[in-house]
């Protein structure tokens, strides 16, 4: 029996998105799933009863009715008062459920508690780990992307100046400086739209593996002097760092508040209240109409002159505490949504049958499950891999200045030991033997400085010339071959068919190799 | 008759001829005039020597040449390039074999008198070029039938064989230490000592066989070049026995040649000369290291239709070659695909492993048969930091070359060996036969990946069908 999926409207004020859309319920459906959306649910981010029609949906006015017929509701928000029915959202959810959204589980205990008494399935998408298999399904990265990309629009919206600079008849504009703090998902994409504006574009985020990803988008990255270890903590995030360091991290922002036009603050630690990067010292600081976007306004603000959902000016500066900036452009993040819960739907619906399966097993699965059958499942343990696999490399560099030193240790006692060695035989052995030594010890190190030169694609034709010219053993033959004792001459004539054999065809078959290799 | 100075004059002029040609190869451009250097080096110190030594049975000898020299052409002539690896073993031997041969030789000549150390230091000479020798050509010619599967490519596991093998190495020192003794009191009996030494060589003849039979397919690459360096320290040995410098210079050369190839081949798996010697991967390993690799997630195959697509999209394509294509003679149809597709304006290139095929450059070899331009063949070190650029690779019959387990999976048995990173590009093609594991029987997560497409079938049968895709 397939189970029908259900995407209700959104409920909450201002919450253009919407949680499947017409190309991705094609794609539910080849999954064995029935669909139904409520009708209008996608009003606001442009898609129309007909087109959700159009690509294989029920379309269905009565809300209770949606929520009441589907097995497995998709939505944007967690479950909330609606303002036209007059009850909570989670009223509506029956017993055997699924619920699919954004929940916000480290900040909501009562929302949980509340799901967990309805006896249904939760899933929150922040729990997806962010490993390298489930970037498909990273929802909190696709509306990163887009809330960095709408932060530098914003901000462009609130600055009274260009970005890029120009010098025009009209006399020089000085580009515009922006600084984005935290280089994660949404700091990058702010990088990367404001660099493309033709600003100047600095950013700063205490995991060093963020530079190269900020220097590719056309970045600078700010390196603070100052040796604390890598920020990476665990599952992708940055870890809170020590006091000197944040002393020394503050001391570079007051620096920088004086030249840069525009801040980004993208600094977030998962479950705690944000980071205050941004005091009011640097705010007033900071030139006049300079702006300032904080992508952390929800969870307090990396600046506590923000306020959430408000555009304030303060000291001269545009503060811009918008905590919905996905939902101001709610096509895309409709899209990008409703793809992420797709891939999701598909990885929990192995057997495409229409059936949904929730496998603790599978990592991806365990770290979004909630409330599994009327039981909290939150938090879920530790995942296993870090999408940037950062320990490893910094296992490394412990052992390794112990392993030099014993290296030479090692080289010296064998130096000692080969010395010896050497002046040993030379102490015995008659000198006509010591005088061949010579030419042999020698001949190594030039047969060793010689084949190191050889290039990689010759190693074949080195083989085959040296073994030709190894049956220069042949020599050893024809210094017998001339003997009277019939045993001899014959074991010498055997000798030099075979070396003989041996440097013709080794010297022929080098020679038709080479003449393959061609420009 | 020439005289000994005139013939020492010949030999260094040799020296130095030989050394050009092994500096020759440093590049494709001065290659073939280092081969003709090689070959006027063998010429002038063949000249000089008959000339010097040679007294009598001239007939026999220009017989032993003349047939010798013919067999050799023809064997140069006849061999395919895909079968090069075991035609290198066969001569490999037979140089081991002739060291043998000298070795008997000079033991039974007695024109010469040597007294004390001298007696005991032409002793142990003989000894140790007879038992190089002997080494070489039994492991070269198990080498040869291992590589021309003639019989199979697994390792051959005795029970204690590390046990085996010490107890030949110290019998061999015994018999040694016999020979010496027996060889210096002899006295009038000529031939004393003729009993340990003929001992020894049984037991170098087993040994070499036993430590061949050993090893796995994988690792032929590393065997092939370390007798290529036995066959060399043979020669070094005679040229002491022979008091000859001329040998002496050549075997040091072709020693340190063949073990420096050793030498990368073994840095290219990340595995320590000692244990690829002590034989035995890919059976013990492999059954628990395969768990270690376990992969989740599942394949998906693509039909040679849609990789044409894939190819006419692309703008960068990086083919890589393994065993698989040398197995399925592919070479040609790849070349031939190679050039519609640069007539098409896409940015070809091969992406070459170090161990890839049965010997050092077996690859480079086999492209250049079928006239693939080697500037567009590349070193792994070479290449491995473009992927990201690259839209398409093409794996062609290889598997523990393109890994991801050797960087991701620390307990995989082939962890820490550097791999080709093509699943940075944007789509992996990898044409294979079957879902079987290459020679380290290991997991292969590369086939799992998302941006992975596996083309099954023979490798020339697929190519071909890309090829006529392509028209």
């Amino acid at each position: 029996m397939p189970l029908t999926i259900g995407v209700p409207k959104e409920v909450q004020e201002n919450e253009r998105r919407v949680a499947t859309t017409p190309e991705a319920i094609g794609q539910l459906l080849k999954l064995g799933f029935k669909v139904a959306v409520e009708s209008g649910a996608g009003v606001a981010a442009k898609f129309t009863d007909d087109a959700y029609a159009e690509a294989g949906a029920t379309v269905i006015a009565d809300t209770k009715q949606l929520w009441a017929d589907s097995d497995i509701i998709l939505k944007v928000r967690a479950p909330q008062q609606h303002p036209e029915l007059g009850i909570n959202e989670a009223d509506l959810l029956k017993e055997g459920q699924t619920l699919v959204s954004f929940m916000a589980p480290a900040q909501n205990p009562e929302l949980l508690e509340t799901l967990a008494s309805k006896k249904i399935n939760a899933l929150a998408v922040e729990g997806i780990p962010r490993i390298s298999r489930a970037q498909k399904m990273d929802c909190l990265s696709s509306m990163a992307n887009i809330a960095g990309y709408r932060a530098i629009i914003e901000a462009a919206q609130q600055f009274g100046r260009f970005f890029t600079g120009q010098i025009t008849a009209a006399g020089k504009v000085p580009p515009a400086k922006i600084l984005v703090i935290g280089a994660g998902v949404a700091g990058l994409s702010a990088i990367g739209t404001a660099a493309s504006m033709g600003a100047i574009v600095r950013a700063f985020d205490t995991r060093m593996e963020a530079k190269d990803q900020v220097e590719s988008l056309g970045g600078e990255f700010l390196v603070l002097e100052f040796d604390d270890g890598d920020g990476s903590g665990e599952g992708g995030y940055a870890k809170t760092m020590s006091d000197e360091f944040i002393a020394a991290e503050m001391a570079m922002f007051a620096e920088q508040a004086k030249e840069v036009d525009i801040v980004i603050t993208t600094a977030l630690i998962p479950g705690r209240p944000a980071p205050e990067l941004w005091t009011e010292e640097m705010v007033k600081s900071m030139k006049e109409g300079s702006v300032i976007v904080d992508l952390a306004a929800e969870m307090g603000g990396n600046c506590k002159l923000t306020e959430a959902n408000q555009i304030v000016t303060k000291h001269g500066v545009t503060l811009i505490g918008y905590t919905d900036l996905p939902s101001r452009l709610p096509t895309q993040a409709s899209q990008l949504y409703a793809t992420n819960l797709r891939h999701l739907m598909s990885d929990m619906c192995p057997e495409k049958d229409g059936n949904l399966v929730i496998d603790f097993e599978d990592e991806v699965v365990r770290g979004a499950t909630v409330v599994k059958a009327g039981e909290i499942t939150w938090p879920p343990p530790a995942p296993k891999l870090s999408a940037a696999p950062k320990t490893e490399a910094k296992a490394e560099p412990v052992p390794e200045p112990v392993e030099p030193k014993s290296k030479v240790g090692s080289n010296i006692a064998a130096a000692v030991v080969a010395g010896a060695a050497l002046l040993g035989m030379g102490a015995v052995a008659p000198t006509d033997f010591m005088a061949h030594f010579t030419v042999f010890v020698l001949a190594c190190f030039v047969g060793y400085m010689v084949v190191w030169n050889v290039t990689a694609s010759l190693h074949t034709p080195l083989m085959s010339v040296t073994n030709a010219i190894s049956s220069i053993i042949i020599i050893g033959a024809l210094f017998q071959i001339s003997s009277s004792d019939g045993l001899l001459m014959w074991l010498s004539a055997f000798a030099v068919f075979i070396t003989m054999a041996n440097i013709v065809g080794g010297f022929a078959v080098t020679r038709r190799m080479l003449a393959m290799f061609q420009k | 008759m020439l005289s000994q100075g005139v013939m020492t004059a010949a030999y260094i002029g040799a020296s130095i001829l030989f050394i050009l040609a092994l500096g020759g190869l440093s590049s494709q451009e001065s290659s073939k005039r280092g081969n003709y250097f090689g070959m006027a080096g063998m010429a002038l110190a063949l000249v000089a020597t008959v000339l010097g030594v040679v007294t009598a049975n001239w007939l026999i000898l220009a017989v032993a040449m003349g047939a010798g020299a013919l067999v050799g052409l023809i064997l140069a002539k006849k061999v395919q390039m895909t079968q090069m690896p075991e035609l290198v073993a066969i001569l490999h031997s037979m140089v081991g074999l002739a060291a043998v041969l000298v070795g008997y030789a000079t033991f039974l000549d007695h024109s010469k008198v040597f007294v004390g150390a001298e007696q005991t230091i032409h002793d142990i000479e003989i000894y140790l070029g007879v038992l190089i020798g002997a080494l070489t050509f039994s492991g070269s010619v198990i080498a040869y039938l291992k590589l021309s599967a003639k019989i199979g490519g697994k390792p051959l596991l005795l029970p204690a064989r590390h046990w085996l093998n010490l107890a030949m190495g110290i019998g061999a020192i015994v018999v040694g230490y016999m020979f010496v003794s027996q060889s210096g009191n002899g006295g009038d009996a000529l031939n004393s000592g003729m009993t340990p030494l003929l001992i020894m060589t049984a037991i170098a003849l087993v040994f070499g066989i036993h430590m061949v039979m050993a090893i796995g397919g994988a690792d032929m690459p590393v065997v092939v070049s370390m007798l290529n360096s036995y066959s060399g320290w043979a020669a070094a040995a005679t040229g002491f026995m022979l008091g000859n410098d001329l040998l002496i210079v050549v075997g040091a050369l072709v020693g340190s040649s063949g073990a420096i190839l050793s030498y990368i081949m073994c840095r290219a798996m990340n595995r320590n000369f000692l244990s690829v010697i002590a034989g035995g991967f890919g059976t013990t390993s492999g059954s628990g290291g395969g768990e270690g690799a376990e992969v989740e997630g599942e394949i998906t195959p693509i039909e040679s239709a849609e990789v044409v697509a894939l190819l006419k999209d692309a703008k960068e394509i990086m083919i890589i070659p393994g065993y698989g294509m040398a197995v399925a003679q592919a070479q040609h149809s790849v070349r031939e695909m190679v050039s519609k597709l640069k007539a098409k304006g896409k940015n070809v290139r091969f992406g070459i492993h170090p161990v890839a095929g049965r010997m050092p450059g077996h690859m480079n070899v086999l492209l250049a048969e079928a006239k693939v331009p080697y500037d567009i063949v590349f070193e792994m070190d070479e290449i491995n930091d473009d992927f990201p650029n690259v839209d398409v690779s093409i794996v062609i019959g290889a598997n523990d070359i393109v890994n991801p387990a050797a960087l991701e999976v620390p307990d995989s048995p082939i962890a820490g060996m550097p791999v080709l990173e093509c699943w940075n590009g944007e789509t992996t093609i990898i044409l294979k036969r079957s879902m079987a594991t290459g020679y380290a029987g290991v997991e292969n997560p590369l086939f799992y990946k998302d941006n992975s497409r596996m083309l099954f079938g023979d490798a020339k049968e697929s190519i071909d069908s890309l090829v006529k895709g392509l028209d």
